[in-house]
């Protein structure tokens, strides 16, 4: 490295002195304590001590961890998807060329910037069994076919899929991003294909779908990162479930305890770091591994479509 | 779907409008409970539009609530005699027929009448039968009336609004008891919550604009790399790091403060450096080789030609953090266990745990209060919004 090479270097750690001292403190020494920790038994009150695998040999037995686990696959494998269908059609709604477009965006956007926290007390009522607005608009649709809509948060069975109905009402963000996708699309494009005589569904399936592809991968991993970090509207709804101030267990019957919910509970009200952590290093494996399984999937549909 | 015919324009239109109000019905529902009184948002079938109800009880005009509706038909009897003398009962056809001796028949009801009791203490439901008030003895005067007696107008209980704030810290009660210690003011959280906020807008402007320079307008060795590190830990999860930051702070006495929800901004963001440089990129290089040749420093470029183009990038991280700080609820959670230093979010899950969520005119009205700023933030900042999340997914 000669003398200007080395000017150069200062120069950039300098403006980036900051981010290395926030990367180092905020993520590096924290994925790394966390590893070391996940070998070790300790409650923060006392230093750690080395205790190997146990841990990780606990896990795999530990019944709740694994509800946690599918419970948390199992929002996600729904969340996701089907938010993507929500959020791509209403992107595709929207972009063709109808008057007050900005309105009807305002109109699905808005719901995705409330503070989580607000709408999870919102659709704590919307979801409510009995003065609900959800079964009051559902009981005459089904009542024609004799069934009685169903009690959602306080039935474990119905718990998980109404999470998932409150997500898609959070598809906004998403939205925005395909509707900037679909825009970039050249219109040419679309006018060749009609020359060629292709056809509405043609088109999106040849056109746009194509075009969209990367926008969709991203979207994807981002919904997917992020559902598999549900807290804040479980956690908050099973607490309501569950009655007054109690600790957060994911009910009815633990069907909304969720993988973040236990690691947070196993860590700040059992105080058992050590095993909190090899939670976080699964969880931390887990959504490298689905990222890669998507981005594989992407790349070899990419390369289909082309 | 073809829009360019009649029917298909129809079908998008009919499609945009529907979903609009189903995207729009929760809101409608919050603003609509929000200004009910608590008995009106317990009552069946739903309504949405927040009234009062009046009907004649012993040949007064009063406001009363709607109760229920009798199935049965029979009387409103006044019992004349034994314990209960002077207590009025509904008695269907064949009850009366049994016990006609003791009662005294005020006046027959069809089925379908509604059971209506004066509304004495409005701020909480009163059950048929109920002492009305704990202080005053005696049940709450009712009757039963058919539908058509009962008049009413729409009225809107905006006094949900203050009471939900005034009891969102705990019960005030009365100056100087123990009640009264413990309660903390909504205005405490506003503050609290302002103080994350606005601290963090500062530090995620003033940190990320000068990493962001750094990689987007200088040339260094390992600078790609070191890039490449920073876009690989967007996909950290949050929840594995909780345990050490944890650690941290509490080696830093910061636990049970405001500090570890704003001071890390100060130390940049993955996210907000990616979305910087993005921006910086676009800007002529041009504009720098030419201040370089006037003989500034990469700081005087950075502050004097580069800040002052990035105005739309900045305001579009300031807005982004804002929002996230403000609807955070996990990182204060985390952090906070004393009631003087929760954020609203904190405060409002903390209000639902405490009143047992059932006074749902009251948590809507809070919860309205805490969607509100968020919701005029975006109204007046919609064109930076827009643009800022397009970037982050169509640029990358």
């Amino acid at each position: 490295m000669n003398k200007r090479e080395r000017r150069r270097l200062r120069l950039g750690l300098a403006f980036t002195g900051l981010w290395i001292v926030g990367i180092g403190t905020f993520t590096a020494w924290p994925v790394i304590a966390s590893l070391y920790y996940s070998f070790c038994d300790y409650s923060i009150l006392k230093a750690p001590v080395w205790s190997g695998l146990e841990n990780y040999r606990e896990l795999i037995h530990d019944d709740l961890f694994w509800k946690s686990l599918r419970n948390t696959l199992f929002y996600a494998g729904l969340s996701v998807p089907l938010g993507t269908v929500v959020a791509l059609s209403l992107a595709l709604l929207l972009n063709c060329e109808v008057r007050g477009r900005s309105l009807f965006r305002l109109f699905f956007y808005l719901p995705s910037i409330v503070p989580m926290v607000a709408s999870a007390m919102l659709w704590l009522w919307i979801f409510n069994g009995q003065f609900g607005l959800l079964n009051w608009a559902l009981a005459p649709l089904l009542a024609p076919f004799g069934l009685h809509p169903p009690a959602w948060l306080v039935d474990p069975l119905w718990a998980k899929p109404a999470l998932v109905i409150m997500s898609l009402w959070g598809v906004g963000n998403a939205m925005v991003i395909y509707l900037a996708g679909l825009q970039d699309v050249p219109r040419e494009l679309y006018e060749a294909a009609s020359i060629d005589g292709a056809t509405g569904w043609r088109k999106f399936w040849h056109v746009t779908l194509p075009l969209l592809a990367p926008v969709i991968y991203f979207n994807l991993i981002m919904a997917l990162i992020s559902s598999l970090q549900i807290f804040t509207q479980a956690y908050i709804m099973s607490e309501a479930a569950n009655g007054n101030g109690t600790v957060s267990d994911g009910n009815p019957a633990r069907s909304t305890l969720f993988y973040t919910i236990y690691l947070f509970t196993v860590a700040f009200y059992d105080l058992r770091m050590g095993y909190a952590s090899a939670m976080a290093y699964v969880l931390f494996l887990i959504t490298v591994l689905l990222t890669w399984l998507a981005t594989r999937a992407a790349r070899s549909r990419l390369q289909h479509l082309n | 779907m073809n829009p360019h015919t009649r029917l298909g324009r129809f079908v998008i239109y009919a499609l945009l409008v529907g979903l609009s109000l189903v995207f729009a019905m929760p809101f409608v529902w919050l603003v609509s409970t929000s200004l009910k009184p608590i008995d009106q948002t317990m009552s069946l079938p739903l309504t949405f539009i927040p009234r009062a109800y009046y009907a004649e009880i012993d040949g007064q005009q009063r406001e009363v609530t709607l109760d229920f509706t009798v199935a049965q038909p029979g009387v409103v009897a006044e019992i004349s005699a034994g314990p209960e003398a002077g207590h009025r009962v509904f008695l269907s056809d064949d009850q009366l027929a049994r016990r006609s001796a003791d009662v005294r028949v005020l006046h027959r009801v069809q089925p379908g009448w509604w059971h209506v009791t004066v509304r004495i203490n409005s701020t909480r439901v009163v059950h048929p039968g109920e002492a009305a008030d704990p202080g005053t003895a005696g049940p709450a005067p009712w009757d039963l009336v058919p539908r058509s007696s009962i008049d009413s107008h729409v009225r809107f209980r905006w006094r949900n609004y203050p009471e939900a704030l005034a009891t969102i810290g705990g019960d005030p009660g009365t100056p100087g008891s123990a009640a009264a210690l413990n309660h903390v003011s909504f205005w405490v959280f506003l503050a609290n919550s302002l103080t994350v906020c606005v601290l963090g807008v500062l530090g995620t402007v003033f940190s990320n604009s000068i990493v962001a320079y750094g990689f987007a307008r200088l040339r260094w060795p390992g600078r790609d790399a070191f890039f490449a590190v920073t876009l690989a830990t967007m996909m950290v999860p949050f929840p594995a790091l909780m345990v050490p930051l944890y650690g941290i702070f509490k080696m830093l006495h910061m636990v049970g403060t405001l500090q570890p929800l704003w001071l890390p901004t100060f130390f940049g963001s993955a996210f907000n450096i990616f979305l910087m440089r993005q921006f910086f990129l676009t800007i002529p290089e041009e504009l720098s080789e030419a201040a370089r040749i006037d003989g500034c420093s990469e700081w005087r470029i950075f502050l004097r030609v580069i800040l002052p183009l990035s105005k739309p990038v900045l305001v579009v991280a300031a807005l982004f953090h804002f929002l996230f700080a403000w609807n955070d609820f996990l990182g204060p959670l985390l952090y906070l266990s004393r009631k003087q230093t929760f954020t609203l979010s904190l405060a409002l899950q903390s209000y639902e745990s405490q009143t047992g969520g059932v006074q749902w005119h009251y948590l809507m009205a809070a919860s309205a209060v805490t969607i509100l700023p968020v919701v005029v933030l975006f109204l007046f900042t919609q064109r930076f919004f827009v643009q800022g999340i397009a970037t982050t997914g169509t640029k990358g």
